[in-house]
């Protein structure tokens, strides 16, 4: 355990005893974060009470509800949640990516009437980011916003809204001048309850439905609702990209979250059996899960380096790029493995014959194939890093 | 570049200077066309001597700074850069290791200061075939009057040619395959019967085969136990193994930057050719391995440094990943550079030479995952 010194040691007391005091042991290993239904009993209360003390959002600022931790105090408050088994209830993409965003560019009576119900976790947003003619070029986006004095028309289509179904609130990228493409576009706050939206869940090969199509038609939204300058929503909504990108290649991002829970060497030994020394029996398969194994542990020895480099700051920078294309990557790849070595029991689609662990994995050897196509996918990653990295120039 | 110390700054800093100054590529070039007869120059190895790198981490006892690692790490990663020859990692690093951990106090009295100060040359003799293997090692040491006679030979033996001491892996007792049985000898390069034979490779470097022809030596010569050397043996490799890796971290990063400024410069139907996608795409493909073998190979390093439980694991992982990482971009800077790439006046032919040679020594990249699974238990 690092010595963070005398008064980051006290506080270290202080959240054991707050944790000791409110956290519901039977809550310990469950994970309400991205949760749709609403929570009842010790869940509940376990979320109301980090809500009412900031430390789902450890670092956000006290006057707007968060809990106005250093980044050390909050590296601590991790452990101490760690080693008890507490998750963290508030989470969705008002904690990964709007709040920090509209923190940095929001009015303060926009941060007065919005953090604080995400630091509550209260409410849910959803992201209005693609069209259907703008996927990677997202500044050709075309959902129009047109002034009409107190408040924007809007009309338009938005697709892969994640969790549309179920949000209250959607951050937008709207069109507000034809003339210029991406400074024509403004950054708008939607109350999902507002008569014309139209949302439609998209099934996938997985079979489930996260994303959705939303449809807009003539829907107001209040002047006040405009985040920023009128036609400076690029600068905004490439912010929250970079948002999104940390979120998603982190540590409790794709490379942790696609597989079963079972390592894959253990996997393999299990379907594939081992031979006279102990190891995999099959032998390309078995230098295959070395190599993965290995990739994955130089992804996670890089992002504890950007951390240690960073101080502790976990702001997104440019090398989150690099982490958005490894980590989605090296998910994918577990999951390809973990396919592969249950053979046909791998593929267990439903019903008897297949344990649960076994039907969760083909769900999730599908599922994300998504990682490297959403949040700028891994071709506009390496454009990225090309040109902002790199310096390289774009193409005349 | 992990976080480091105001010293460390310094170091990395000042090896960083006096390579660009005293030995860029054309240096290494230079040694390579006159055919210099120790692979390296020795003037040049004697100011890095002065200025403390062969002593980085021999105590300061024995003439060194104990400096760690991580920090000779970042020399190396500068020599590597220019392709600089020296015997850094045979020598400071490698043998200095193995009388480090495991000498007796006059073992370390008659050589180590010697080594730190860069007025003797030592090095490891363990390999007595083309691929590593230093279980197999059959070399061997039969008592002989309170002594021993050595009988075999060794090969691609690193600064072989200018070594004043070899370390040498020999079998008191068992056979090839064992790790038992295996005992270390520290031998003089002027004992009797001892002869050597310079072994030229692609990358021109000072290799050497060497042959025991009933070498005798007392029993102080052992280094650490006898028939127990194994153990000794991989503490020292391990740490020859990171110093390899950071050398060809330093390399890889040079062979991108030179092709990331050829990329920007070249121009081809009217405009840079770095301004293609499917080479922008690649070039950020480079970028990401060297990214990810950086935290691999430091590491490796800290962990030595701190005698982490799991340092063969880190330093599998970076001599592997440094050997990806190099082949990588040291084949792109020939395939990007296109026909001058492969002109012998360019530089790109020399990295791709000594990555290979790199890449192969101590273990090859597939020999590190296989004892990385091994050591997984898989």
């Amino acid at each position: 355990m690092p010595d963070f010194g005398g008064d980051a040691e006290t506080f270290r007391v202080e959240a054991r005893e707050w944790l000791v005091q409110n956290f519901p042991p039977s809550m310990k290993g469950v994970d309400l974060a991205m949760t749709v239904d609403e929570p009842i009993g010790d869940a509940k209360l376990w979320k109301e009470r980090m809500g009412q003390k900031g430390w789902g959002v450890p670092t956000w600022p006290t006057e707007y509800g968060g809990g106005g931790l250093s980044s050390a105090e909050a590296r601590i408050l991790q452990q101490e949640m760690a080693k008890i088994g507490a998750r963290n209830p508030i989470g969705g993409m008002g904690v990964m990516m709007f709040g920090p965003t509209l923190l940095e560019y929001g009015s303060d009576e926009q941060k007065q009437r919005h953090i604080p119900p995400i630091v509550r976790g209260e409410l849910r947003w959803c992201q209005g980011y693609s069209e259907p003619g703008a996927g990677s070029d997202l500044a050709a986006l075309q959902t129009k916003a047109e002034d009409k004095g107190d408040h924007f028309l809007i009309n338009g289509q938005k697709i892969w809204t994640s969790g549309a179904q179920y949000a209250d609130w959607c951050f937008c990228l709207v069109r507000t001048d034809p003339n210029h493409k991406h400074e024509g576009i403004s950054f708008v706050l939607i109350d999902m309850r507002t008569p014309g939206i139209e949302v439609r869940p998209i099934k996938l090969i997985s079979g489930v439905s996260p994303f959705c199509e939303t449809f807009f038609t003539d829907v107001k939204t209040p002047k006040e609702n405009l985040v920023g300058p009128l036609n400076g929503g690029w600068t905004i909504g490439k912010r929250l990209l970079q948002h999104e990108r940390n979120g998603l290649g982190g540590g409790g991002g794709s490379a942790g979250r696609f597989g079963s829970g079972l390592p894959l060497e253990q996997l393999a030994k299990d379907y594939v059996g081992v031979d006279d020394e102990g190891r995999i029996a099959d032998s390309d398969l078995r230098g295959r899960i070395i190599r993965h194994q290995m990739e994955a542990k130089a992804f996670m020895l890089t992002l504890a380096r950007a951390m240690a480099e960073s101080k502790g700051n976990s702001s997104p920078s440019a090398a989150t790029s690099i982490m958005k294309n490894v980590g989605s990557k090296v998910g994918q790849d577990r999951a390809e493995l973990a396919v592969e070595i249950m053979g046909s029991q791998g593929l267990g689609w439903e019903g008897p014959g297949f344990k649960p662990d076994e039907l969760e994995q083909v769900r999730n050897w599908l599922g994300g194939k998504a990682t490297t196509i959403y949040g700028g996918s891994q071709e506009i990653q390496n454009n990225i890093i090309a040109k902002r990295i790199l310096g390289l120039l774009d193409h005349q | 570049m992990a976080v480091l110390t105001e010293e460390q700054s310094m170091l990395r800093d000042a090896a960083r200077d006096w390579v660009r100054e005293k030995a860029p590529v054309t240096a290494f070039r230079k040694l390579r066309d006159t055919g210099a007869p120790l692979g390296y120059d020795p003037a040049a190895f004697v100011e890095m001597a002065e200025m403390g790198w062969a002593g980085v981490v021999i105590p300061e006892a024995y003439g060194g700074s104990e400096f760690g690692y991580l920090s000779l790490g970042l020399v190396l990663e500068e020599m590597g850069r220019t392709l600089a020859a020296s015997p850094l990692i045979a020598s400071s690093l490698a043998a200095a290791s193995a009388l480090v951990i495991g000498g007796t106090e006059a073992q370390k009295q008659a050589w180590l200061p010697k080594i730190a100060a860069g007025e003797a040359v030592a090095t490891l003799a363990v390999d007595e075939g083309p691929r590593h293997d230093p279980l197999q090692t059959g070399l061997t040491a039969e008592t002989a009057g309170g002594g021993y006679t050595l009988t075999g030979a060794k090969t691609f033996v690193l600064e072989g040619m200018a070594a004043d001491l070899f370390v040498v892996a020999a079998r008191t007792s068992g056979k090839p395959g064992e790790a038992e049985g295996i005992t270390l000898f520290l031998v003089p390069a002027d004992a009797k019967g001892l002869t050597r034979e310079k072994r030229a490779l692609a990358d021109a470097r000072g290799y050497a085969a060497l042959s025991f022809d009933g070498v005798a030596v007392g029993a102080d010569a052992v280094l650490g136990e006898v028939g127990g050397g194994c153990p000794l043996l991989e503490k020292t490799l391990d740490r020859a193994r990171a110093g390899l890796a950071a050398e060809m971290l330093g390399m890889s990063v040079q062979a991108f930057e030179t092709t990331l400024d050829y990329l920007k410069t070249r121009v081809q139907f009217g405009q840079t050719i770095g301004s293609f996608q499917a080479l922008q795409h690649r070039a950020a493909k480079m970028f990401t391995e060297l990214e990810l073998t950086r935290s691999c190979v430091e590491a490796a390093l800290t962990a030595i440094d701190t005698d982490a439980a799991d340092t063969p694991q880190a330093v599998a992982l970076a001599k592997a990943a440094a050997g990806d990482t190099l082949h990588l971009v040291s084949r792109e800077m020939v395939q990007m550079h296109g026909g001058i790439g492969m002109t012998d006046a360019h530089d790109a032919g020399l990295y791709m030479k000594r990555a290979r040679a790199l890449e192969t020594t101590f273990g090859s990249t597939a020999w590190h995952r296989d004892r990385w699974g091994r050591m997984a238990g898989y």
